[in-house]
């Protein structure tokens, strides 16, 4: 039983205009670039079996191995692509001008690559993690049978949401149940856990949320996303892999309060444990500068408000591997004393 | 700080994580003082602004340097001369043809709230290893380890030592899949009528006693030993 999002999820395109790399090209004159329309929700080197007979001509000799790159900065297969182009287009950029390289691969930069295989192998693997998360075991998707498995990895590399939602429900993965979006309950978000808190944690359910954040700390204001810098090196994106706990009953638990418990770094008030140990950090409750400031924040290719129910976020907008993955560019706080 | 929960299931909490990590690394240094030094990696600043109360950070050690004769020696087995096998990977100061360098980082995993051994080997002219060239020059033991014993690593579904993206470095790494660790732990743990506080500081020594047998690596039984 698929929600009208999901479908959305699963039938968002990128449509990418692909060059072959110069120092690849041996013919003259050289290919025209290929126009692709690239799933959201797949992977990049899955493109390879419609890029390589439309660019094999041109290449060198040599064995072919596939990898991507935009503006100089070589693109993780691993990462869904739609998830990359919301990272890497702030503004976004249509048809998205990426270039393809068959040799040379970068592999001080990128986890190595055989094809389907290994992004079949990178999808498993993220599926268990999310299992392990949601349900302290991966058993479900360590048991799946061998053709349930293959039909699920189908299913996701042709977008197949109704086979998709057969066979992962096997896996009982459901996340949590969406209550909130029916009868909103405007109880105040600071705060949130702080009275009566032993008692009603025994009767509250606690849920752990997959979550893959893509950090980006932005050093200056921009209020034009087109103003915004390009990342030419990963290690200015802060890669955060922490679940989000929360209990489905009670209180409302908004997508900034997700996004506040996975960034305690920037929310310390946030954690629990934090509030109790910062005790000797007097008055940091601050004017603006020491506040960090969400100049974006995209999920499938849309920017949801802050104060929409976290466990609809996920239910809705999460990809197939269970993970819900979050482009996040943030405007730091100044450090405290400068 | 300890809390409550730990380590009854195998699992370990982040906050746990950092004393279990400091307990390591000081014991380690006590009873392994040939071997290169286990460093905190303090990455509390990562996000260029650290929270007063947050900290985050790995244990890192660098440069151990493993004969390459290492799976021949292995070959024996079953040896208990724990100082003998544990010479098999000193820091030497000359260059080497005939061996490896290894970086071994112990990283904290929030989704399966346990250690993760992440590492890189380079020959002696500073080339990355690739997976099978690794493969070929662990001790023929991590093999049986690996594959017979039910400290199972590895899934049925994949191969045992896989690159994967070092949470902290953004660049690939091999790594020991974490998805059977707590259930190892537990068992490993469940003997124990400690307190939870050795349990904590006891986990990383209990954890890498297996671990570390993947390369060969035993710990010294005084290290295993417990406190008392």
């Amino acid at each position: 039983m698929e929600t009208e999002a999901q479908k959305y999820v699963w039938d968002g395109a990128i449509p990418l205009q692909i060059h072959l790399h110069d120092s690849e090209v041996t013919t003259l004159p050289p290919p025209s670039p290929a126009l692709i329309l690239a799933p959201r929700i797949g992977y990049l080197p899955l493109l390879s079996s419609q890029l390589k007979p439309f660019f094999s001509d041109s290449l060198p000799p040599g064995a072919d191995t596939i990898w991507f790159e935009y503006k100089g900065l070589p693109l993780k297969w691993y990462i869904p692509t739609g998830v990359l182009f919301d990272l890497l287009c702030a503004e976004p950029e249509r048809p998205w001008n990426l270039t393809v390289h068959f040799r040379g691969y970068p592999e001080h930069i990128l986890i190595p690559c055989d094809g389907e295989d290994s992004v079949k192998w990178s999808y498993i693997n993220s599926l268990k993690e999310a299992a392990y998360i949601i349900h302290g075991s991966s058993k479900n998707v360590m048991n799946m049978s061998h053709p349930d498995q293959v039909e699920l990895w189908r299913s996701v590399m042709n977008g197949k949401l109704e086979t998709y939602n057969r066979i992962s429900s096997k896996l009982k993965l459901g996340i949590t149940g969406d209550e909130f979006s029916g009868k909103p309950n405007p109880s105040p978000l600071k705060d949130q856990q702080s009275v009566n808190e032993t008692e009603a944690t025994a009767a509250r359910k606690a849920s752990r949320v997959p979550v893959r954040l893509y950090l980006w700390i932005v050093d200056k204001d921009f209020d034009d996303l087109e103003e915004a810098p390009n990342f030419d090196r990963w290690d200015q994106v802060s890669y955060i892999n922490r679940p989000v706990e929360f209990y489905t009953e009670g209180k409302y638990f908004t997508l900034l309060d997700a996004v506040k418990s996975i960034l305690p770094e920037f929310y310390p008030g946030s954690l629990n444990t934090t509030k109790a140990e910062s005790k000797d950090e007097p008055g940091i409750e601050p004017e603006n500068e020491s506040h960090p400031v969400i100049k974006l924040l995209r999920i499938q290719g849309i920017e949801p408000k802050m104060e929409i129910p976290f466990s609809w976020v996920v239910n809705n907008l999460m990809n197939p591997d269970y993970f819900l993955h979050i482009c996040l560019y943030i405007k730091a706080p100044k450090p405290i004393g400068t | 700080m300890v809390s409550n929960n730990a380590t009854s299931d195998g699992s370990l909490s982040s906050t746990d994580f950092q004393i279990a990590a400091k307990a390591f690394a000081e014991k380690w240094q006590k009873f392994n003082s040939d071997f290169p030094e286990w460093l905190w990696i303090d990455c509390s600043n990562r996000l260029g602004f650290a929270a007063h109360g947050v900290s985050d950070g790995y244990l890192s050690v660098q440069n151990v340097f493993f004969q390459r004769s290492i799976k021949e020696e292995h070959g024996e087995c079953c040896s208990n001369d724990y100082e003998e096998r544990f010479d098999n990977a000193t820091l030497v100061q000359s260059t080497s043809d005939d061996g490896h360098w290894y970086d071994f980082d112990i990283v904290y995993s929030s989704s399966y709230n346990v250690p993760v051994l992440y590492f890189r080997a380079l020959s002696s002219d500073g080339q990355l290893l690739n997976q099978d060239e690794i493969e070929k020059n662990l001790p023929t033991e991590s093999a049986k380890v690996l594959t017979e014993s039910k400290w199972t690593f590895i899934t049925q579904q994949v191969n045992s030592y896989l690159p994967y993206e070092h949470p902290y470095l953004n660049r690939p790494w091999y790594t020991l899949h974490p998805c059977g660790t707590s259930e190892w732990m537990r068992l490993l743990l469940a003997g124990e009528n400690s307190t939870t506080e050795n349990r904590v500081e006891q986990y990383l020594i209990s954890w890498f006693s297996v671990v570390g047998q993947v390369f060969g690596l035993k710990l010294p039984l005084d290290m295993v030993k417990r406190d008392g």
